[in-house]
């Protein structure tokens, strides 16, 4: 029973969805990228947005409510970033996969238990819980100390971006960032644990052992929670999609997907108690920490995946 | 990444030969679930079929989906005017929204349109043989079932496919409940079931008498209050007519609020009635029958535009019909109307003729048949009625974790077969439970539950199966 859902639903708010359509449908499915707080839908638009659809996904990304586009929300909660996500997704012509940055991977997750999504990626989810809190205050003092108590979360350069991207693009980003609503900041410090997801979909965790928000513990503890293990992108800063080297997480993520042996509908773990040859086998170097192989313990595979792709190595 | 087109359709090489007891050819589906309708039970149980891992071949009589929603299905029962009588937190399934720029209550064509896009999201339509009808259902050993179906109208040979499950989601609202009034074949005027009504031009400018308090009888009375020269509206007893809105919320948000805090019904009855007292006031001055029983005993009705047009004198509350007369109507009081058109907005009964009537412990035939959660059959693991419900909210919640359930079953036979005996002893203690608080005895609530108690009863069902 969700009593609250039913008496108390979510105020409808305005919605800013910026998308980039392949040319030609090739049934793939949609995904649908959630950028974390602060950040507006334009995040994705600089790059990964067009990335995805010349790649043949459709891809879609939302301002939360109160950020970029969207409808002003000061009192926003999480229950109600989530709902946005649920209404955005259900609204995409097909199943969608999403895709949540930082506080947006949380968000996601609350989305997971009310939407059987195709499959999500969390990359460089922000899960909350004192350990962020603790980085962000060593990191950004000032910047984080206002949100502890209801004010704006500043977050800066140092915290977001390698030194790899130029200093002017940097600037220009920290200064299209917004804030989150009051209640949202505090729900990453005691909000209880998202419901399991619905139709359980498979789960990709990518990050950086760099970020200056996420802790490298952090990536293996939401990933394990998802029964896999992180997949790393050294050298990138939080915002792995605006930072210099862009290309290689978002080409993982497609990677991920085109592998992914999800049928329309259907899910790895309901096939039947053992995964099937073609899982295991043929996965590329990069993209194979996921799925539930409990066989090989977690750490061997965070060590095999610190190499970056071949494929990418190969680009520079 | 796989196509749907692997699944689904049943290949004439894959299969392998076998024989009924006919001697008929059966194709042999293997784990496939059969699902009869395309309607919103039925798609959900696709659905959710699929998302444990079931392929699913599903029989449609119509060409489209929607079922009862899709108004041009000949066994369709909307009207043009149509809309939710419950808000769409209640109505929308539970896992995917409808969209926030819709109104509190959509029309039934909005409805339509959100089943269509359900279907197309979740790439149903591929599992779907329209045209289909299903004309028998068996049961053979090993809880295997055989369907036998052909293209509706009766055309075209008759197939059958054995499968491991079958849900019926066939509707109950499509075959229409005529009560038996004396003189009624010697009655001049128009006759017709609120199923055949479909648009207020058929009685614009007539003298229309309305039998029946149901949300649709309350519906058509309204229009005729708008559109006929006079307006009768014959009720058995006196009902509680809840409005669509209270304290500027969707009342059954606000009955919600109430629930959710586990109010206790009879608080809940006292709350209820002092909100309609202070809202839409005492209902005998209008010349309305006292209602004899508490709110909540019956069936709700939701409708805010009755009583105002009672108020303006555009219906006329009267009693029950007493017989008819060729040209007049007499009422239990004795007194008599002449009405050109009656509509009879009397209800449905569920029908089920493709499958013998001992199966669902219905030897009497009578629709009726005896379930647990209104859903599973007693010796009958692998069957599963999806939407045989009346809830006081929207059924397609209910339908989803009814199927969730059923597949979790299916998984759960599969996977661990003592915890789906325990199951299947389960169904058999407990068939026939009630959901709702005490209700009047009438078959209009055979299928009646409150939604809240029968979440929690499919919630408790799912832990048990699943348990620890």
């Amino acid at each position: 029973m969700r009593g609250r859902e039913w008496s108390r639903p979510v105020r409808p708010a305005r919605r800013e969805v910026l998308s980039a359509v392949p040319e030609l449908e090739e049934g793939r499915p949609p995904l649908l990228f959630v950028p974390g707080f602060g950040h507006g839908a334009w995040a994705f638009a600089e790059h990964w947005l067009g990335h995805a659809a010349s790649r043949g996904f459709p891809a879609y990304a939302v301002s939360l409510r109160g950020h970029g586009g969207s409808e002003p929300a000061p009192e926003a909660t999480l229950r109600a970033y989530a709902h946005d996500v649920v209404q955005v997704a259900a609204s995409l012509p097909r199943q969608a996969v999403l895709v949540g940055h930082g506080a947006g991977a949380l968000v996601v997750a609350h989305a997971l238990a009310r939407y059987p999504a195709r499959g999500a990626v969390l990359v460089a989810p922000v899960f909350g819980g004192w350990g962020v809190l603790g980085a962000a205050l060593r990191r950004n003092p000032a910047g984080t100390l206002p949100a502890v108590f209801g004010g704006p979360l500043r977050l800066n350069r140092g915290q977001l971006f390698s030194s790899e991207l130029p200093d002017e693009e940097a600037r220009r980003y920290v200064g299209r960032l917004g804030r989150a609503g009051r209640r949202a900041q505090w729900a990453l410090l005691g909000e209880p644990e998202a419901e399991s997801a619905v139709g359980a979909p498979p789960v990709l965790v990518l990050g950086s052992p760099d970020d200056r928000v996420v802790p490298a513990s952090t990536l293996t503890r939401v990933a394990r929670r998802y029964g896999s293990a992180p997949l790393l992108f050294p050298g990138m800063g939080h915002d792995l999609m605006l930072d210099a080297r862009w290309e290689e997480p978002i080409d993982a993520i497609l990677d991920w997907l085109e592998k992914e042996p999800v049928g329309p509908g259907g899910h790895v773990r309901a096939v039947g108690g053992q995964p099937p040859a073609w899982w295991t086998a043929g996965l590329p170097a990069g993209v194979a920490g996921w799925g539930t192989r409990a066989s090989e313990p977690v750490s061997v595979l965070v060590r095999r995946l610190i190499r970056p792709p071949p494929s990418s190595r190969a680009r520079r | 990444m796989s196509t749907s087109t692997d699944h689904g359709r049943p290949d004439p090489e894959a299969t392998s030969p076998a024989a009924n007891s006919d001697g008929r050819p059966v194709s042999d589906r293997g784990d496939t679930v059969c699902v009869i309708g395309a309607g919103a039970s039925g798609l959900t149980a696709i659905k959710n079929l699929r998302e444990h891992g079931f392929g699913v071949d599903c029989y449609e009589r119509e060409t489209g989906v929607g079922g009862a929603w899709n108004w041009r299905h000949d066994r369709s029962p909307v009207y043009a005017s149509t809309h939710l009588i419950s808000s769409k937190p209640f109505t929308q399934f539970p896992d995917f929204p409808m969209p926030d720029s819709w109104p509190d209550y959509p029309h039934h064509g909005q409805l339509l349109s959100y089943f269509e896009r359900y279907a197309d999201h979740f790439d149903l339509r591929s599992h779907i043989w329209f045209g289909t009808e299903v004309i028998r259902v068996q049961p053979v050993e090993g809880d295997r079932w055989d369907v036998t179906t052909r293209s509706t109208g009766g055309y075209g040979p008759e197939r059958t496919a054995r499968y491991a499950a079958v849900v019926i989601a066939n509707g109950h609202n499509w075959s229409p409940k005529l009560p038996r009034y004396e003189g009624l074949e010697q009655f001049r005027g128009e006759i017709m079931h609120a199923s055949s009504y479909k648009d207020p031009a058929q009685l614009r400018g007539k003298r229309v008498l309305v039998v029946g308090a149901g949300n649709t009888g309350c519906d058509i009375a309204v229009e005729a209050a708008q559109q006929a020269s006079r307006c009768w509206h014959s009720t058995r007893r006196g009902y509680w007519y809840a409005p669509k809105y209270v304290l500027g919320r969707p009342a059954d948000q606000v009955n919600d609020s109430l629930l959710a805090l586990r109010v206790p019904l009879r608080v809940r009855q006292w709350l209820y009635h002092w909100t309609l007292r202070l809202t839409v006031g005492d209902l005998t001055r209008f010349g309305l029958p006292k209602p004899d029983h508490r709110v909540y005993e019956t069936h709700p009705i939701a409708n805010s535009q009755l009583v105002y047009y009672v108020g303006h004198g555009g219906i006329g509350p009267v009693p029950d019909v007493a017989r008819f007369h060729p040209y007049a109507v007499e009422l239990a009081d004795g007194r008599e109307i002449d009405p050109e058109v009656v509509v009879f907005a009397t209800g449905y009964l569920p029908r089920f003729e493709f499958l013998d009537a001992s199966v669902f412990g219905d030897s009497a035939g009578a629709g009726r048949p005896t379930l647990w959660l209104n859903a599973f059959t007693p010796g009958h693991p692998t069957l599963a009625v999806a939407g045989l419900l009346q809830p006081d909210s929207g059924l397609f919640t209910l339908s989803h974790w009814q199927t969730v359930l059923f597949a979790r079953l299916l998984q759960a036979r599969r996977d661990r077969p003592e915890r789906a005996t325990a199951f299947a002893q389960r169904v058999r203690d407990r068939a026939g439970e009630r959901y709702s608080g005490p209700v009047k005895d009438s078959s209009r609530h055979w299928f009646e539950v409150g939604h809240a108690d029968y979440l929690r009863a499919i919630q408790r069902a799912l832990v048990e199966l699943e348990g620890k």
